[in-house]
């Protein structure tokens, strides 16, 4: 059987495509390398019981996968590494039904006009390809505001000033404020920072048959035990309730077969090991911006672009450790957000120009507090003081943090390729990845940092620091304890960024040597294979890139349908 | 009883967690459990399904159905990822992709024997000189102490939640969620 559409990857991308291909009478099937956890493809009004408030499965025991051990990445800053500098988990999306959806916690921001435009607003950086995205916000808007109505976006239009124009309000209102958000939103508005109830999602009143969110605490890194986030559950639901979606998750794409001028299908290996061919009159990849090219390339493709521009945002996290409890464990592990440190304001381009950079951009900065107490445990020392650490809880109950995701540029030395020689179970090269931040980061994480620092100690913050990720060589971070808490330079694994926001690597442009994919992403050297995710950003922004890759995947879709 | 550790390799593990986190008015790792979490996972395919994922999706301790005690079936590929990180590669072609994988098994016998057979007999400062000298291995024990202390008690440590309600975290909190009032204020 040949279908109109096979699509690689059951994350928000790849769940977008279906819902919109399903709609306009395609028959699809999705294609996961993970497990279902998320629902039932026999009754997709059945949610699975699976996800949980358990630490233990969901960050120690890696429940959504990859598990390293099965399905290893390998990292080096450059080729002065040799082959490679590290083998194990790098930057490990989950690789489950619902992908990357089910384990963020749903910020999802749109990006603004100027973030599609960098090169003509701003103008080029030495050693970064800087470019315009073939695509605009305006164009894209209409798809933004359909894709929020799908995922189920909770937020307050307005209440961020620099935010984009928007055709109608949210879906939904925004959540409930965490205490410790109204007290850094308070201390930063005194600031001159403007901050807003991120847009999230997260259900904060009954939403699509999904109940409102309870407030457990335990999102970002969980699957949601009552489905009240937006991973793309709704997408998959109404995709395979209209009969013409098939769902096969355990199930690796090994190959897009080609006849020379188009995609013909894709080889599979199931659950049970065999190796089968699927044909399809069109391939949908959207496995992520590592999967995505490590795919484009085991299938023997060779633009010579596929698999460069890597982004990932320089997160620079300005930590203050405050005299009362702040119980991050309730609420939605992020409630507010600003945007002033995406803007070009002359301070940064003071601090731009005495580092010998044209500009500087840093990203959306997330309020956020502590973590879950066996991470916390095992940051602290052993020994006598362990239980009065616990109970004090400097590093989770009384922690506030200021986390700037910050923009990345794209430069041709940061990539995917294939690992020479290692290999993930199933017998296929891994993906290597090759990355080293540009200076424009340091330089713009340096100039933004330290007025966090501030706020925090506004808030009352009795100890503050500033760390990165990736680290960078000769950084050193104090830690409370005495020693250096693990938050000094320790070689590659520390310069491994710790985003989970991968972008980049099959990009998109009109011009077929400059770029991947078109501005429908559309491969120029098969234009019937289609890419529905991150990899085709041109540009990071300084935003999460979920929303901006689901809008993009339903404007593709919605092209390749007619 | 332990399941895969002898009685000698459990006592040793036993007063090295105690080391590692001692107890004061509260439970510390002994008596939470914490030598049963990490034996039990050592054990973890000595049962079935392996101890590896509780369900869902909830404990029970907050209204609910108790599917935290109703462990998930793994496929083929995470048993043999499970079973490599625990049993080691054992020189078996289909663990070896990669090459050879030391397991925790190998970890745990080699890492309690070097602290000796008379580790139990010592004075604490000198356990602790022994655990400081045994790096590598101590590391790990204190990675599986954190988590058998305190994550859930299905799981075989915090037992009856005790490392929790010593921090004041009520922990897994589905169905019951938090109130608004709960999120947003003091």
């Amino acid at each position: 059987m040949t279908v109109d559409a096979v699509i690689v990857g059951s994350g928000p991308g790849g769940a977008t495509a279906a819902d919109v291909l399903t709609r306009a009478g395609w028959t699809v099937t999705i294609i996961e390398k993970g497990r279902n956890h998320l629902l039932d493809p026999d009754n997709p009004s059945r949610l699975a019981q699976d996800y949980s408030n358990d630490e233990i499965k969901f960050m120690h025991r890696h429940f959504l996968g990859p598990d390293p051990l099965i399905e290893p990445r390998t990292f080096r800053l450059s080729e002065d590494d040799g082959e490679r500098a590290y083998v194990g988990a790098v930057n490990s999306i989950p690789s489950t039904v619902g992908g990357g959806g089910t384990h963020a916690d749903g910020k999802v921001p749109r990006l603004r006009p100027e973030d599609f435009r960098l090169h003509s607003t701003y103008g080029p950086v030495e050693d970064a390809a800087v470019a315009d995205w073939p695509v605009d916000y305006d164009e894209l808007e209409p798809y933004y505001a359909e894709v929020e109505r799908l995922i189920g976006v909770a937020g307050t239009a307005g209440a961020n000033p620099f935010a984009a124009w928007r055709s109608g309000p949210y879906p939904m209102p925004s959540g409930t404020p965490m205490y410790g958000a109204v007290l850094s939103s308070a201390a930063a508005e005194a600031r001159g920072l403007h901050p807003y109830a991120a847009p999230t999602a997260a259900n904060s009143i009954p939403y699509d048959g999904r109940p409102a969110c309870n407030n457990c605490g335990h999102c970002a890194y969980f699957g949601c035990p009552i489905h009240a986030k937006g991973d793309p559950v709704a997408m998959l639901q109404h995709a395979l309730s209209t009969g013409r979606a098939e769902l096969l998750s355990e199930t690796f794409v090994s190959r897009v077969r080609t006849n020379g001028r188009e995609a013909t299908g894709v080889d599979v290996i199931g659950p049970d090991g065999v190796e089968r061919t699927l044909g399809a009159r069109h391939v949908v990849i959207a496995g992520g911006a590592i999967e995505t090219p490590r795919l484009l390339l085991l299938s023997g493709l060779e633009h010579p672009l596929i698999g460069r521009y890597l982004m990932m945002h320089f997160q620079t996290i300005n930590v203050g450790i405050m005299p009362q409890r702040l119980h991050a464990h309730r609420g939605r592990s992020v409630t507010h957000v600003h945007d002033d440190c995406m803007l070009v304001d002359d301070d940064a381009r003071a601090a731009a120009r005495a580092a010998g950079l044209p500009w500087i951009r840093g990203g959306l900065v997330e309020h956020g507090g502590g973590g879950h107490p066996v991470m916390e445990a095992q940051f602290y020392p052993w020994g006598p003081h362990h239980k009065k650490l616990m109970a004090d809880s400097p590093l989770r109950d009384r922690l506030w943090a200021f986390i700037m995701q910050g923009e990345d540029l794209p430069q041709t030395t940061n990539r995917v390729d294939l690992d020479p020689t290692v290999r993930d179970a199933r017998g296929f090269a891994v993906a290597r990845i090759t990355f080293r931040p540009h200076r424009h980061e340091l330089v713009a994480s340096a100039h933004h940092g330290p007025r966090h620092i501030r706020v925090l100690e506004d808030m009352g913050a009795t100890w503050t620091t500033t760390t990165t990720s990736p680290l960078v060589p000769g950084a050193a971070t104090e830690s409370p304890f005495g020693d250096d808490g693990g938050g000094s330079y320790r070689g590659p694994v520390s310069a491994i960024p710790a985003s989970r926001h991968v972008m980049g690597t099959t990009r998109m442009g009109t011009d077929p040597t400059t770029s991947v994919v078109d501005a429908y992403g559309r491969m120029h050297e098969l234009p019937n294979v289609v890419i529905a995710d991150s990899s085709v950003f041109v540009t990071s922004a300084g935003y999460g890139p979920t929303l901006t890759l689901v809008a993009l995947a339903a404007r593709a879709a919605a092209a390749l349908a007619g | 009883m332990p399941i895969w550790l002898n009685d000698d390799e459990f006592r040793t593990l036993s007063a090295a967690s105690s080391r590692l986190i001692p107890a004061d008015e509260t439970a510390g790792a002994v008596e939470a459990g914490v030598p049963d979490y990490i034996d039990g996972m050592l054990g973890a395919f000595l049962v079935d399904p392996p101890r590896i994922w509780a369900g869902g999706p909830s404990s029970g301790r907050f209204g609910g159905s108790a599917g935290f005690s109703r462990f998930h079936q793994l496929t083929a590929l995470d048993e043999l990822a499970w079973r490599m990180r625990i049993e080691g590669s054992l020189g078996l072609p289909d663990r070896e992709f990669n090459g050879p994988v030391i397991g925790w098994q190998q970890v745990y016998r080699d890492g309690l024997a070097a602290l000796g057979s008379d580790f139990c007999e010592l004075d604490g400062d000198d356990q602790d000189a022994r655990l400081r000298a045994t790096g590598e291995f101590t590391a790990v024990l204190y990675e599986h102490c954190c988590e058998g202390m305190y994550g859930a008690p299905e799981y075989g440590g915090n037992r009856d939640t005790v490392a929790w309600r010593a921090i004041n975290f009520l922990g897994d909190v589905q169905p019951r969620g938090f109130s608004d009032a709960e999120v947003s204020e003091p």
